[in-house]
């Protein structure tokens, strides 16, 4: 993605803010002011549901829950205890966060359809318990007496300017988290989440994360939203048709970027609140209408919102006016690998030999099959260790409970000393364990450059730090100078494989866990990956790989594990291992040993 | 001992609501469950189209009466019986100008975007059904009177009311003939190749896409009859669909996803958890708790009763 550079955007949030201020001062019919702080507010909803399903890709049914917590907290605060606004709103936002912990502790480990069901849940059960309760219809009393402390306006640009501020807040926090690791993991966890943890990237922090910082927009949000209507209701709080605008203002202005809710809002809003007001009363639903019928003409037309689609036609015209516009890109490549270059990471040599991976009786069984059982192996420092056998043998299995995609059931499986089993992908991948996939597991719709540091940011704090050991590391895999700002999804198989390697390779791990690295290369492709990873070796990274290419195996590695059914059968260096009896039967059978060995005799 | 003979009515009681009212909508969830298990989608718009069939159910029968020559008896279940057909119609033209068009082999490559899209669709479909209801039908609370709605058989103290029993007895009827169609006649068999994997039954000659959009009318056309039969004891408005929404997932969740018994089974079991929930909660909670066991279940045994775990590791 090639985005325009930070402070340019905070001057677009900036100009936005002093346009629609200066819009608004001269706007004198009360309902037109109220749709002017309406379009703000329910622009601040559809951040707030951007900020956790749009970057994240978990689709939320449920932000009425957030909004309605919001706005009643504030509510009962008031009615009942007196309590101004302004103490209310951020309890509300309080409570908000709160309740978000509350769902998505439970909530996060339910995927796809089951999550956006489960959160359709959440403000249904909440608007019957509320209505139960008895508060069908709060209103919120007049204080004439101080008036500004309990925050009620005589002046409606008052309520507007409140929006506005809070529209402002949300959309630079939501800027940040677009342009920190923050919205790039969310990114990569929407993308595939399993790459994203094996990446080192810990998907329930982020996800918590964005839920808390929704939560609290949503009631933020919904807190105003009472302070301006002085009533809430059920429905209008907890209603379903919150939860569906929250969406509808981020699906329709645009998915995963600030701007796409604002631009929904401001053509929504307006659209059927005045639909509303002319029609109202002959066509009383049409407001639902209008709403239903834009976003399904936008998932037919622009399934990613308005925002993506002019984009696309701006980009579109202006490459047609300048072709030659990656010029500059390249020059900044160049200059990026000159700093990293000039600053070598530290890389550990070869330690002499010591065992750096060892499992001790690793099992894994699933129900009956046994396909990893009781594997005994020790992988040493600095060499590249081949393992091979059959097709299930049980081979990606055991890097996956290496890699924490599995526990081990019984074993244990410790890096240096330091004991694996139990721990979660990420935090292993922090420990120094790389790996790649049998298939390729890309970030399809980010940059090949996206895709390393993303990798990267387990090796350091420092997002411009990350940016430059993924260049180093796509330096290393030789994909720096063309495809470093290609999209990932238009890559050749080997790109991928290379890009693979250097997100493994970004944060300088200790051990790389390649699986089937080389399937599917052709002959020229699969010598020069050998060869890149020869270099890598040489640098002092210890390998594991998976691979069925005797050929290639023979050349590359220095010792080998053979696996059949789940078992260990030989380990040792590759001219001793492929002549041991119990590797040619696993491979070609029993009859066929029998029939060598008769040839033989 | 007299207050003790009352709680144990009163159990009984509910239990038999309970019943009555979850063979419906053990009905609506096989509807549900069809869509669901050939598709893989979630349809919001699974409770609008319920609500369609309530309307539709009401102008046979009282609104426009033409089927008033049926009688009072007969009336209200054949009005039931054609809201079938006609919002198969519906839910056949929808698939295929809509719906279609985000699902299907095309949107299975795109994965998580292909989701999005599906689920947004029918969210759409779902508000325009709803808030076109509103337009069309107004928002005074309707249902389908009968001489059977305020009629009830007594069995032992424990009440019955006429016209849930007589919905009941329907509906059990419908489920099965709609179980005996998908597992014996062949194009039941091919809709259920085209549910178990696609891409194979496709290679035999299968028409998925047909499958699919012959899954998806017959899934909304079987959930209006169950709410054509509900019309007749429960009072509706345009947006009674998003409530039910929650109880079909929840009663075809429990089933387990792609067994349409096990929907039958799950939506039965949802009903007698709201009908017995007044045993304990207040009648305005019996929603609340649904859509609690909804997500225990969701949490605990995502693949139900009579599920089969789907995802491969």
């Amino acid at each position: 993605m090639n985005r325009a550079p930070i402070g340019r955007q905070y001057a677009a949030i900036l100009l936005f803010a002093v346009a629609y201020l200066g819009l608004g001062w001269f706007v004198h019919n009360s309902y037109y002011q109220l749709m002017m702080t309406l379009v703000l507010i329910w622009a601040t909803v559809g951040v707030s549901w951007n900020t956790l399903s749009g970057y994240s890709g978990m689709i939320s049914f449920g932000h009425a829950a957030f909004f309605g917590l919001g706005g009643y907290t504030m509510t009962i605060l008031f009615v009942t205890f007196g309590i101004t606004p302004w103490i209310g709103i951020p309890l509300g936002i309080i409570v908000g966060v709160i309740a978000g912990v509350v769902i998505g502790v439970p909530t996060f480990r339910l995927r796809g359809h089951y999550f956006a069901l489960a959160m359709l849940a959440y403000p249904l059960a909440m608007l019957y318990v509320f209505e139960w309760i008895g508060y069908q219809e709060v209103p919120i009393p007049m204080m004439r007496e101080a008036p500004l402390y309990y925050a009620e306006f005589s002046d409606p640009r008052a309520y507007m300017v409140l929006a506005l501020i809070l529209l402002v807040l949300c959309m630079a926090a939501a800027l940040h988290i677009e342009r920190s690791r923050f919205g790039m993991s969310l990114t990569a966890i929407k993308q595939n989440e399993p790459a994203a943890s094996a990446a080192g990237i810990n998907p329930m922090r982020w996800k918590m994360l964005a839920m808390m910082i929704s939560a609290a927009m949503g009631a933020a949000a919904g807190g105003l939203y009472a302070m301006v209507l002085l009533v809430v209701t059920p429905q209008t709080m907890f209603g379903a048709l919150v939860s569906a605008q929250a969406l509808i203002m981020a699906l329709f202005g645009g998915v995963g970027v600030f701007w796409g809710p604002v631009i929904g809002a401001a053509v929504l809003v307006p659209l059927a609140e005045m639909l509303n007001a002319q029609l109202g009363h002959i066509l009383p639903g049409i407001q639902g209408v209008v709403y239903g019928v834009a976003i399904i003409v936008i998932t037919l037309v622009a399934p990613e919102g308005i925002y993506w689609r002019l984009r696309d036609f701006l980009n579109a015209r202006r490459a047609a006016v300048a072709p030659r516009a990656g010029a500059p890109i390249s020059a900044l490549i160049t200059e990026t690998i000159d700093v990293a270059s000039a600053s070598p990471a530290e890389r550990k040599p070869a330690e002499g030999g010591e065992v750096l991976l060892s499992l001790d009786r690793a099992s894994r069984a699933f129900g009956g099959l046994k396909a990893v059982d009781g594997v005994n192996l020790g992988i040493r420092a600095g060499t590249i260790h081949g393992i091979i056998g059959p097709n299930g043998a049980g081979k990606t299995t055991l890097f996956n409970v290496i890699n924490g995609f599995l526990r081990a059931d019984s074993g244990s499986i410790t890096l240096a000393g330091t004991e694996l089993v139990g721990l979660k992908p990420h935090e292993i991948c922090r420990l120094g364990v790389g790996r790649t996939f049998q298939v390729i597991r890309a970030f399809p719709r980010m940059s090949v450059l996206e895709n390393v540091v993303v990798g990267a940011f387990v090796g350091t704090n420092s997002d411009t730090q990350a940016e430059r050991l993924a260049m180093e590391a796509l330096d290393r895999v030789g994909l720096a100078d063309q495809q470093a700002y290609a999209i990932a999804g238009g890559l050749t198989t080997k790109q991928l494989r290379l890009m693979e390697l250097a997100r493994a390779l970004a944060p300088c791990p200790r051990l790389l866990l390649l699986d089937e690295t080389l399937a599917g290369l052709g002959h020229d492709a699969l010598d020069d990956i050998l060869m890149i990873l020869r270099r890598i070796n040489r640098d002092g990274v210890t390998i594991a790989i998976i691979e069925h290419t005797m050929q290639a195996m023979m050349k590359l590695v220095d010792e080998f594990s053979v696996l059949d059914h789940g078992k260990l059968i030989a380990s040792g260096a590759p001219a001793k291992v492929v002549k041991d009896p119990a590797v040619i039967e696993a491979y070609l059978g029993r009859k066929w040993m029998e029939r060598a060995k008769d040839t033989v005799a | 001992m007299e207050a003790l003979k009352w709680h144990i009515v009163d159990f009984f009681q509910a239990l038999a609501a309970g019943l009555l009212v979850g063979g419906t909508y053990g009905l609506m969830c096989v509807g549900l469950g069809i869509i669901f298990g050939v598709m893989r989608v979630v349809n919001f718009a699974q409770g609008d189209f319920m609500m369609l069939g309530m309307y539709v159910t009401y102008y046979l029968v009282t609104g426009f009466g033409i089927l008033a020559f049926l009688g009072p008896y007969a009336g209200p279940v054949a009005g039931a019986a054609l809201a079938g057909p006609i919002v198969f119609g519906v839910g056949w033209l929808s698939h295929r100008y809509l719906i279609s068009r985000v699902t299907g082999a095309r949107a299975v490559s795109a994965e998580a975007e292909g989701h999005y899209a599906q689920i947004i669709m029918t969210l759409g479909v779902a508000l325009v059904l709803s808030n076109g209801g509103l337009i069309l039908f107004g928002s005074v609370p309707l249902s389908v009177r009968t001489p059977l709605s305020s009629e009830s058989w007594e069995i032992a103290d424990v009440f019955l009311n006429q016209a849930r029993t007589v919905a009941f007895i329907l509906a059990v009827i419908a489920a099965f003939g709609l179980y005996l169609f998908l597992t014996r006649s062949s194009l039941g068999k091919s809709l259920r190749a085209a549910a178990d994997n696609p891409i194979a039954a496709a290679y035999v000659g299968v028409n998925v896409d047909r499958c699919h959009r012959l899954a998806f009318a017959l899934g909304v056309g079987v959930t209006a009859i169950a709410g054509g039969l509900i019309a007749s004891s429960q009072s509706f408005q345009p947006y009674i669909g998003f409530d039910f929404v929650i109880v079909m997932y929840a009663g075809v969740v429990l089933g387990g996803m792609g067994s349409i018994l096990g929907a039958f089974w799950g939506g039965l079991t949802i009903g007698l958890v709201q009908q017995m929930s007044t045993l304990i909660l207040p009648y305005q909670l019996q929603n609340t708790a649904i859509f609690v066991v909804f997500l225990l279940i969701v949490f605990f045994k995502p693949q139900g009763m009579f599920g089969r775990v789907w995802e491969r590791t």
